[in-house]
Formats: structure tokens, sequence, C-alpha cells
């Protein structure tokens, strides 16, 4: 039997990493002739002295040209027990990134270390990015042990220093091997120059180490990739079971609709089947099936950890596309909690993410996926951010939990529990629910608070908030009564365009003039009046963003409730009080309105 | 389940993963089909990553007019049998007398397979084209990501590839670029030919030795498919032989072997001490050959 072991290499700049794959592969015969000619050729070349081994993995021109290995690269090769496939990584300048990237798909790190230098700073980083990214396993190699005259104080030394850095991260016992990758000492097979040392190679604990899970570990998740249909009677998902097993007969929960059917049939490999259900469910790609039993997170806000991957930093306000299983959906970096001092690997303040920062943060999506914590299950707690205008891969991410308070809800709701409300995969209509009232009078708290729920619920939905379209669809229309009826028309298309096409549109305006309010009402038919009520007295006090103070200053010329009037709507669907009822009452009322709307 | 070839079954599970995302991101994908034996396994893959559907790409074949006829046989035969759309597409110079030995090796590589590749890729619309390359094949190719972002004018830059984690692969694209992608990355020319004797894939017979008229020039061994001008020194004799890899029939030298039959393949490859493109004159006609073209939108 043979499987397969994948893993990744790092190590500062001239610890000999490179000399050491190079070794490996030609230890393995995993380097042919013609390119070892290749690389004495270039030994000859350059200045490297005899065979240079680096110059076997150093693949590209320029990495040639500058003696550096720039990108990840994928190296081969195979012993009669196993075949290795090794993330070989840089060390220098980008190496968290790189590092991250051949680490995700590694079960396996090693880790080099100059005898002569001992545990650096970059040591340590690079046992902490292995750790975090889900690596387990780790082998410690003591390089270039011909410069210290293979003296075992030297190795014992650095195994007991770095031991102890690895015993804080969350990883199982490091194994220690002290090698001359220049020489072979150790690393394929065992040196004469260390009797002191009794364990096996490198390349004999790469052969031995258990690092394969079980297959079926964990519960069922298995993320559809698409849907198979070669004609009208067959129906099937393709799709892999990234944890747990798929078998006939066994029940599973299609999320996020929360249906549960079971498996009628499995045809295709084993390990990457195409599955048929005995309901005939309404799911496609990006969708998941899971153990009813232990069903993953569905929510829109989580907690994860980020490693930011570009050049350019991350935008707060801007949407990310953010692909997950096989899911892709518009994300927020809501916030960022703390940023990991890459010095102390401890966390420091908050600050602007730039390339290579390791973060956590809490993330909003529009639509809710299906995951897991990444410390369970690497496949469902993984997910890349996609910046929208450039396409480029700007952040890797680790979900590490939800946030939000409807963890329970979604939970039991998944599970099939609650079922009154409307999902995804029943579609709802379109409506407008419009919020009127005076600044300050807590219109887009409110309206953001339905919003929350109602995209809690699956439903699709958009919000259109005043302060945000006077800056894009309205920008440069002042506050005359005639670009206020112009302001509340642009507001009132859109929002007919979106309840026209099933969306419940949420738009918050002050929107004083009572005609107007009515002639979007007319023109649109579904439509909610929310009417957000607080005296004026209220309003100014609570003023928050300083206008009612430059109203009465007379710096703010027409500001409505001070000179101009706000003509209040005589038979709203909704009023709510917001100076004498609280926020979840305002809520309730809301929401039942809708609900009202939508059974009409 | 353990089993004897778990590392196959690995390999397999990800190649169908990756032919499964293509054809559900992007809407216009091809398969890049070059008769090789590369092809051959990622023809085989694609039957399962759909079935009992069709693969849902048609098969482009970028043919240089220099291939051995027996491949051009074999690659009809084998889109038949598959029931797949079969697109040829060839350079114009090709009619108009372009060749390896008036142009070189290098210029005629550049137009009849890059810049015809490119044209292919624009007049058919395609915005993900899926290749049987692997990074195992030659040490340019080691960088490069299963999903492969090529710009407007099909260009690959290695400096500035998208970071590439897990099995998250970023598909998105603008008008007019496209998309490389690669079910093979991971597989090396041994997991080729096992998974071919394990599977029973039809290769092309050149892959299998027996008596062979060739031209010997020094220690090439060039097939007589095509008129070859002579020089001083060439002979034609009967060789035991067989390629070991498959492009241009000039361009491609042949092994001598004794292998006819896949075990036999596979026991030869075992004892091999040089490189499976090392017969391939176009990867060597300068130092970091491959990258050049690879740059140019070669796939």
């Amino acid at each position: 039997m043979k499987d397969l072991l994948r893993f990744t290499t790092a190590g500062s700049v001239d610890d000999g990493k490179s000399t050491l794959i190079g070794r490996l592969l030609h230890d393995t015969r995993g380097v042919y002739e013609d390119q070892l000619e290749s690389v004495r050729k270039a030994s000859r070349d350059g200045n490297a002295e005899g065979l240079d081994l680096a110059l076997i993995t150093d693949g590209l021109r320029a990495e040639r040209e500058q003696a550096i290995t720039i990108d990840v690269a994928y190296r081969y090769f195979q012993t009669p027990r196993r075949k290795f496939i090794i993330a070989d990584t840089p060390g220098h300048e980008q190496y968290t990134r790189n590092m991250a990237t051949g680490a995700s798909t590694a079960s396996l790190a090693v880790i080099l270390l100059d005898a002569r230098h001992g545990v650096l700073p970059q040591s340590r980083r690079h046992a902490y990015i292995a750790a975090l990214l889900g690596i387990r396993k780790l082998a410690v190699a003591v390089n270039k042990m011909d410069l210290v005259d293979f003296r075992r104080e030297v190795f014992e030394s650095i195994r007991k220093e770095f031991g102890a850095v690895l015993a804080k991260l969350d990883v199982e016992e490091p194994f220690f091997v002290p090698v001359s990758a220049r020489d072979g000492d150790n690393v394929a097979t065992r040196g004469a120059r260390t009797p002191w040392y009794d364990g096996p190679s490198l390349l004999e604990y790469l052969e031995t180490v258990d690092v394969a899970p079980a297959a079926d570990a964990g519960p069922l998740r298995f993320p559809v990739q698409l849907a198979i249909r070669p004609n009208q009677d067959f129906r099937g998902y393709a799709g892999q079971a990234v944890s747990g097993r798929l078998r006939v007969g066994d029940r599973v929960l299609a999320l996020p609709s929360g249906l549960e059917t079971r498996v009628a049939s499995l045809t295709g490999q084993e390990a990457c089947p195409t599955v048929c259900l005995a309901e005939q469910i309404d799911i496609g790609r990006g969708d998941m099936l899971a153990d009813p039993a232990a069903p993953p997170a569905v929510a829109r806000e989580f907690a994860a950890t980020l490693i930011w991957m570009a050049a350019e930093p991350l935008r707060p306000d801007t949407a990310y596309l953010l692909k997950h299983t096989t899911r892709q959906v518009c994300a927020y970096v809501r916030s960022v909690r703390h940023v990991v001092d890459i010095g102390t690997l401890e966390p420091g303040p908050a600050a602007e993410l730039r390339l290579n920062d390791i973060a956590e943060v809490e993330i909003e999506t529009h639509q809710p996926i299906c995951f897991d914590p990444y410390r369970r299950n690497r496949a469902t707690g993984s997910f890349i951010l996609i910046d929208m205008i450039s396409n480029r891969t700007v952040a890797a991410g680790m979900i590490l939990d939800q946030v939000n308070t409807h963890r329970s809800r979604e939970r039991q709701r998944a599970a099939g529990a609650v079922a009154s409300e409307p999902t995804l995969s029943q579609p709802h209509r379109g409506l407008t629910v419009w919020f009127t009232g005076l600044s300050a009078s807590g219109k887009t708290t409110l309206c953001r608070a339905v919003y929350e729920r109602l995209a809690a619920r699956g439903c699709r939905l958009e919000l259109l908030d005043g302060d945000t379209v006077r800056k894009h669809l309205s920008k440069g229309l002042g506050f005359s009564r005639e670009d206020r009826d112009e302001n509340i028309r642009r507001i009132g298309f859109v929002a007919g365009l979106l309840t026209r096409n099933g969306v419940i549109a949420l738009a918050a305006a002050i929107s004083p003039y009572r005609a107007a309010r009515d002639e979007v009402r007319a023109s649109i038919g579904d439509f909610v009046e929310v009417y957000v009520n607080a005296p004026l007295e209220v309003c100014e006090a609570r003023d928050p963003k300083g206008l009612y103070r430059k109203a009465r200053a007379g710096q703010l010329p027409a500001f409505t409730g001070i000179d101009d009037p706000y003509e209040p709507p005589p038979r709203p669907e909704v009023e709510c009080r917001t100076d004498k009822e609280s926020l979840e009452e305002c809520i309730a009322k809301v929401l039942a309105a809708i609900d009202r709307a939508l059974e009409r | 389940m353990p089993s004897e070839n778990s590392h196959l079954e690995a390999l397999e599970a990800e190649s169908i993963y990756i032919l499964r995302e293509v054809a559900a991101e992007f809407a216009r994908p091809v398969l890049l089909y070059s008769i090789g034996k590369d092809s051959s396994v990622l023809l085989r893959l694609a039957q399962k990553a759909f079935s009992p559907a069709r693969p849902r790409f048609p098969l482009l074949h970028v043919d240089t007019t220099f291939k051995f006829r027996e491949m051009i046989e074999f690659r009809d035969r084998a889109a038949r049998e598959a029931g797949l759309e079969l697109i040829v597409h060839t350079h114009p110079a090709a009619a108009e007398g372009a060749n390896p030995f008036r142009l070189g090796t290098e210029k005629c590589c550049r137009l009849l397979k890059t810049r015809a590749l490119l044209d292919a890729i624009a007049r058919h619309g395609i915005d993900a084209a899926i290749g049987g390359a692997r990074r195992e094949e030659e040490k340019s190719r080691a960088k490069e990501r299963v999903y492969s972002f090529r710009d407007a004018h099909g260009q690959w830059d290695p400096k500035n590839q998208r970071p590439e984690l897990w099995n998250l692969y970023n598909g998105r694209i603008d008008k007019g670029e496209s998309i490389r992608a690669f079910p093979l990355s991971n597989w090396t020319e041994m997991d080729v030919w096992e998974y071919i004797a394990l599977e029973r894939i039809p290769v092309v017979p050149l892959y299998f030795a027996k008596p062979r008229r060739m031209l010997l020039r020094a220690e090439m061994l060039i097939a007589l498919d095509y008129d070859v001008p002579p020089e001083p020194g060439d002979r034609i004799e009967t060789v035991l032989c067989r390629m070991r890899s498959l492009g241009c029939a000039y361009c491609t030298g042949a092994i001598r072997s004794t292998a006819d039959t896949l075990p036999k393949i596979i026991e030869e490859l075992r004892g091999f001490r040089r490189s499976e493109r090392e017969n391939r004159v176009i990867d060597h006609d300068r130092e970091g050959s491959m990258e050049l073209k690879k740059r140019e939108g070669y796939f």
C-alpha cells in the first residue's frame, strides 16, 4: 500500500532549505540526470562551489539570477512506501503569505534551523503560521551540523529552546533531527558523524509518520459542486465529503434550506460521488448536505483569523467576494479585533490590515454560509476573500466561531425545528419598507436592525439608506424642495425595481413631504410605511451628527423640523415611538407588518 | 478503505474536484486535448467527473500539422467514442508552409502552438482552458497554480500570481482574460502510467516499443512522418524504440526501448535516470525556455 503525504518546508534565508529539498530529491532519485547536468552547469556558471543542490529547486529565471526563491514551488518524490508532495516556500519577504499558502494543503511541516544561529524570531513565526493553518505535526531539522563539528550539545540546546517555543502552540510533540543537507547526514540515511543521535533520518520519519486522519472522521459535510442531469430521470449532486461519510439510506440535512431527506443512491468514485436524494428538493452548487444530528453553523456573522495577502490594505467599507467551500457570497470585514504582533506573536492593537498581517476580525456576509470552526474542520472552516475590482485573492481566512446572537435559532431552523419563517428555499415576494421621520429619530438604527432579522431568515434584501444614497445615487442634489423630491423619487425608483424582482427593499430617508411619499407608494404598490416618530426636542437632544446645532446656528438652511416642515404620514402601516418604545418593541412591530404584507 | 493505490485515489479525487469546479464556474471551458498520455488520463477523469452525464466541455486540439499521423487517428477516435465535440484549430501559417526547418523550432513553436492556441481561445470565446500539464514536468511549471490566470493577451506572469490556498480556486476574470486549469498538477509521470495501467486507459500506440524506421541524427531518433531536410551523417535504420512523450514528430525524439506493454513501461520508468521532456527539442532552445514560452501564453 502506498499513500500520499503532503508537507511544507520553512526556513529563514540561508538556512539551507533549497539544499535540503535538493538533497531529498537527489537521494530518493527524484531528480533526473539531465536535470542534474543543468544544475552542474549552472553551479559552474555561478559562484557556488561544487554541486549546488539548491538550483534543483529554484526554477524561475529571476530566482536563478538572484539566487532566491520567490514563490511557492511544488516538488515530488516517492519511495516504495509513500508519494510525497513538498510545498516549498521561501523564507524571506512575503513569507507569511507564501508559507500560509504552502501550509494550507499540508499535513506536516519541516522547519529548518541553522545550527550556528539557533532559534531565530523567524523560526518562531514559521512554527506559529504552520500551527495557525492547522498543521499538528512538525519536524525540526537542525541543519549545517557539519559547520558546528556535529556537536551534540549544540543540537540539544536548540532542541530544548525550540521545544519550549513549540510547547505553547497547538501542535503535537515535535520531531527533532540533526542534519547536514549539503553532505546528506541524517537526511535520507543516517550519518556516521552523529553517533550520539539514535533517532530516524528525516526521510525515515517522513515515510513512517502517521498523518492520515481517518477518512470518515467527523460528522458528514458534503458541499455540492454541481447538479448532474443527463436526462429527466436522473438528478444527482456531485461533490466530495470533506468529512464524514455518505451511505445509501442515511438521513441528510440540506443546508441552508434546512430540508431533510435520505440518500437514495450513490454513483461514481467513493471519494467524489454523485448523490441522488429520495425527495426532489431544490439544491444546487454552494449548498451542503450535512449530518442532521450534528449540523454545521448556518450564519452570516462570524469571527475569523485573517491573513492579508494583498499590497493594498483592507478597506472596511468595501464588499469583498468570500469563497467558502463551493459557495461564493458578498462579505464585509465588519471589525478588526486585533492584529497579531508578528514580533511577540501576541495580540496587538487593532490597526489597518496590510500585506502579511495576521488579524482576528469579524465578518458579515450577505447570505448565510454553512461552516465549522477551522480548528475542527479545515475544509468547512476556511475561506478566501477576493477583491471585486482587481479580481485578486486578497486574504485567506480561518473561521473561529459565530458572533451573532441568533445562533440557537439558526441551529434549530437548520435542524427543521423552526419552519414557519421564510427561508432561501421558499422565495418570498418583493416589498418596499419605507422608514420616514426626522433626522435622529432612529430610522437608520431601526432599519438596520430589521435588516439583520430578515437576513437571519435568509430573505433577499437590500438596504437604501438616505445618507448613503446622497453620496452616490443622489450626489449633487441639495435640500431644496425640488431636490428633496427628486431624491425621494430616485430612492423610490430603485426600491420599485427591487420589489418587482422579489427583494425586500428597506429604505430609510427623512422624506419630509407627504406627496412625495404617496407618489412612491402608488408607483410600487407593495409598500409598508414605517413612521419613526420621536418629538423634535428628543431628536434635537440626541443630535448624533451635530446637525441640529448647526441648523440652529444658521449653518444648515432648510433643515427639516427647524426651518423646513416635516409632514407626518396620516395612516402609516407602523408607527414607532422611539422615545417611548424599546428598539426590540419597534423591531417586532415592523416585522409583524412585513409578515402581514408578505402574506397578502 | 485502505487500498494498494491510495495515492492514486487521492490524486483522482482531487482532479475530479478541479474538473467539476471549472465546469461549474466558467461559461465556456474547453479541454485542451493534445492526444498524449496526460490528455488520455484527463479525458478519462472528465468522463468520471460528470458521469452519468457527458463532460460539459468540448475538446480543443491545436494542430500544428506536424503531429504523428497515429496521433491524429487516435484523436478522432477518442473524441467520437467519448461523444464529445472536437474543435481542431490550426494557424493559417501552417498552410503557407511554416515549418520548423525554415523557421527554427523556437519560432515555429511560437507561431503554430502558442499563437494558434491564443487565437483559438479568442475565436471561441473560451474563458477556461483545461490542460494536462504537471508541475513535476519542468521547473517553471513547479510554480504554476491549479487555476493559472492569463491576461487579455494570454500571458502568464509568474511573479504576480494569485495566492492559492486549500482547494479554494479563484476563477474571477474580466472579459477577454482566461484561466488555464491544471487538474493533473500534482501527478508525476509514474502516477500517470500507474493510473493508465490500473484503469486500462487507451493510449497512442507510439508509446509502446516496436521496430520503427527512424532517422538517426547524432543521439536523436527522429520519426519519418514528415520530410526532414537531410544533414551530413544522417542514417535511416529500423530501430526498436518508443516515444516517452508526444509532441510534433520532428521535435520529439524516440528512445531505444523494449517496453511493449504497460507493466514494462512502468518497470522501465523506475530505472530511468533522464527526464521525460529531455527529448523535447523545444524545451532546450535556451535556458529557461519553458518559462519564456509560458509567459507568452504557451500551454
